[in-house]
């Protein structure tokens, strides 16, 4: 929990205002919010835990459970949507056996949707560890996946 | 400043500030509304209020629309009617609508309006809402798909009872009502009082029921069924066969409860009495030794679960007392058992109660001594004229009946817990007495009576001004506590219900009661204790002998065992 409280010492006088910023500052440290710091955070800004939650899920940006070994963020941007971004999310979470947003159990793989990643050119595009692959088709995603899991293995 | 408006083309004279949908109500235009609570902000959420502004063609929710010069109301254009069904059959195309299973089937606001607004053919189709229930809780069952979003739940939670254990999550098509990280609510800081369930307009929102283990004791040979009701219960459970409110069917509800086959009836009344007997003693040895005071009530289990959560550092404070329906179990299973050659394991005990946290505290672990329970199971009002429905037992054509010895008779001291303020004024006046020796010659205490949120009083005892106050609404308890933190002296007692108007308003009693409705539910209970001539707990013939002939004196060695109890802070909760 230090590190943490190092993040809250940065807001010494804990308005509501600070919320946002430190649930970023946790996220970019631990990766995820765990339940632990949300309870931390709720006792520094005297706010019911339910309305951090609240607050929390009703943004994209954050996580919940720990990233996998490889964070997949699949665009689905204007440019990705309109080549078929959906259908390439659709594979992914059939392939993964999970939905966007959470993390493979075995916890190699976690899957994120993002609004765009300013790639558009290389529309449907995906971004694992924030390596691209490009113009992608439902079809391409075995491969891909198995392309770190051999990574793994060897 | 005044002014006028025009609604469906009269004018109707305004005050500035008002909102339109207070100004319609009082004009009686009937406005259909789901997130709308009486006293608290408007949310605006659900839209079913809307009406036309003519001035400018739009339409405006009519709950959080202050009136404006120049207003042009119609409320009914075919507009607003054409909306207003929409929005229904909107929430009625994720909806489950399995009415007929459904435990506030006949008593649900969104199946009133979709009769009320011509819903009569599924115009909508949507993929159904499809979330776990939530069955966590010993007292409140969550079923997030029957909910609607309105939001009540949430502002009952966070505003009157300062708890917030659920909040909005998600966004936009997928947002939920839901606890810190969805987990259930038994590891959530809800306190269990059911408040939430008697502003659910669904079924969103219900109490575990305990039905199915309460027939089968019933139907047990070999089992003795005691049962006891709360005070308040009487003045209560008449509205649920559309009788009168307020309606004192006391006498009828025993003949009933024994039609129903329970074996014994006992008032939760008479441990009313006896926990006054116990907690008078506690106030005047604190008092004595100037220590740990003000003395704070245990009556009300939500009120206690509060206290462990959020106010550890006054737990101290907190009476040893267990409540009356833990004082009543237990008595039942020693006391009774022993007088009746009963072995406790072949008692099933069942409460009556007007609150949903009863079912928690009776499972707590302290309210259990080597595997037997005090109390085995519990039965809400509401619950209770289910009950009774489906025994088929006529409630209108019974005679009345009395309860059973050695545990029924009652004083109208005890009586008073159904009402805010009641645990105090029957406890001052035996306190009083063990003080003075003489009984309070103005036995009502005027300043503690009323639904208010606060009550104050002074009184005077052998020269010591005796400094007591009452709430209700943990919210309004909250404002208290932290005078005490900063130093406050001048209290010695304090009763708290979490309940808004104490038990008479608990989150076990008829949903949708008007407030007139609890004011004569309060009047009943009022009144008792003007007409009847036993007015004081220390005087109940049947709790001088409990002490007389099995547990000595109040606060005695088996006293203690039997009718005290310990809390813990609660830090493994998500608060």
């Amino acid at each position: 929990m230090a590190s943490i409280s190092t993040i809250l010492k940065q807001y010494p006088d804990g308005k509501r205002e600070h919320l946002i910023p430190i649930l970023q500052a946790i996220q970019e440290q631990a990766g995820y919010l765990s339940e632990d710091s949300i309870v931390e955070v709720g006792k520094h800004l005297q706010l019911p835990t339910s309305k951090i939650f609240g607050v929390a899920t009703f943004y994209n940006q954050f996580r919940f459970e720990p990233q996998g070994k490889y964070h997949i963020q699949v665009c689905r941007g204007t440019a990705c949507h309109v080549l078929g971004s959906s259908t390439v999310q659709a594979e992914l979470e059939k392939r993964l056996k999970i939905k966007a947003g959470s993390t493979a159990r075995d916890g190699l793989f976690s899957l994120e949707v993002v609004a765009c990643i300013g790639a558009c050119g290389l529309a449907p595009v995906i971004s694992i560890n924030g390596e691209f692959h490009a113009k992608l088709k439902p079809a391409d995603i075995d491969d891909i996946l198995e392309h770190y899991r051999n990574l793994e293995s060897e | 400043m005044d002014f006028t408006i025009e609604i469906n083309k009269e004018q109707v004279p305004v005050q500035s500030g008002e909102y339109l949908l207070d100004v319609l109500s009082r004009i009686g235009i009937k406005i259909p509304t789901l997130c709308h609570m009486k006293d608290k902000l408007p949310t605006g959420a659900c839209r079913m209020c809307v009406v036309e502004n003519k001035s400018n063609g739009k339409l405006i929710t009519s709950c959080s629309h202050p009136v404006e010069q120049g207003m042009r109301i119609d409320t009914q254009s075919q507009r607003v009617a054409e909306s207003r069904k929409t929005i229904v059959e909107l929430l009625l195309s994720n909806h489950p609508d399995d009415c007929l299973y459904c435990v506030r089937n006949k008593n649900c606001e969104l199946q009133d309006l979709a009769e009320e607004l011509h819903v009569d053919d599924r115009r909508v189709r949507g993929e159904k809402n499809n979330y776990h229930l939530d069955m966590s809780s010993s007292s409140i069952v969550r079923d997030p798909s029957k909910c609607i979003l309105c939001g009540r739940c949430v502002v009952v939670c966070e505003e009157t009872m300062g708890v917030a254990c659920i909040d909005f999550a998600n966004r936009g098509s997928k947002s939920i009502i839901s606890t810190t990280y969805n987990r259930g609510l038994n590891v959530s800081s809800c306190i269990n009082c059911g408040q939430c369930i008697m502003v659910c307009p669904t079924g969103a929102l219900t109490e575990k029921n305990h039905f199915a283990e309460i027939q089968d004791a019933l139907a047990n040979p070999k089992k003795v069924v005691v049962v006891q009701y709360a005070p308040s219960i009487s003045v209560s459970l008449a509205e649920e066969f559309n009788m009168e409110p307020g309606l004192d069917i006391n006498g009828v509800m025993n003949a009933a409860l024994r039609k129903l086959g329970f074996d014994f009836i006992f008032d939760t009344t008479f441990a009313a009495d006896l926990t006054i007997m116990e907690e008078s003693t506690e106030l005047i040895d604190r008092i004595q030794k100037n220590e740990r005071l003000p003395l704070m009530t245990s009556c009300c289990p939500g009120w206690v679960k509060y206290a462990e959560e959020f106010a550890g550092d006054l737990l101290p404070l907190v009476s040893s007392c267990k409540s009356p329906q833990q004082m009543m179990g237990a008595v039942i299973k020693t006391y009774f058992a022993e007088r009746m050659n009963l072995r406790k394991e072949d008692i099933y005990s069942v409460s009556i109660m007007p609150c949903t946290a009863k079912k928690f505290e009776a499972q707590r672990e302290e309210m259990v001594s080597k595997g037997i329970v005090d109390v085995d199971a519990i039965l809400t009002t509401r619950e209770l004229a289910r009950f009774i429905k489906l025994y088929g037992v006529d409630i209108h054509k019974l005679e009345p009946e009395i309860t059973d010895s050695p545990l029924g008779a009652r004083s109208t001291a005890g009586k008073l817990f159904g009402v805010t303020g009641g645990v105090m004024e029957a406890a001052i006046r035996t306190a009083y007495w063990k003080l003075t020796g003489e009984e309070l010659i103005k036995f009502q205490i005027k300043e503690l009576r009323g639904l208010a949120g606060r009550k104050e009083a002074k009184v005077e005892v052998n020269g010591l001004t005796l400094g007591v106050a009452v709430v209700n609404g943990i919210s309004n308890a909250k404002v208290l506590l932290d005078e005490i933190r900063a130093g406050r002296k001048d209290l010695h007692f304090v009763e708290v219900m979490a309940c808004p108007s104490g038990c008479i308003g608990g989150g076990g009693q008829k949903i949708g009661a008007s407030p007139e409705a609890l004011a004569a539910r309060m009047q009943t209970i009022y009144s008792a204790d003007m007409k009847e001539s036993l007015r004081v707990s220390h005087k109940n013939p049947e709790v001088i002998e409990l002490y007389r002939s099995f547990l000595g004196e109040p606060n005695s060695e088996i006293a203690h065992h039997l009718l005290h109890t310990r809390y813990r802070i609660r830090e493994d909760i998500l608060k």
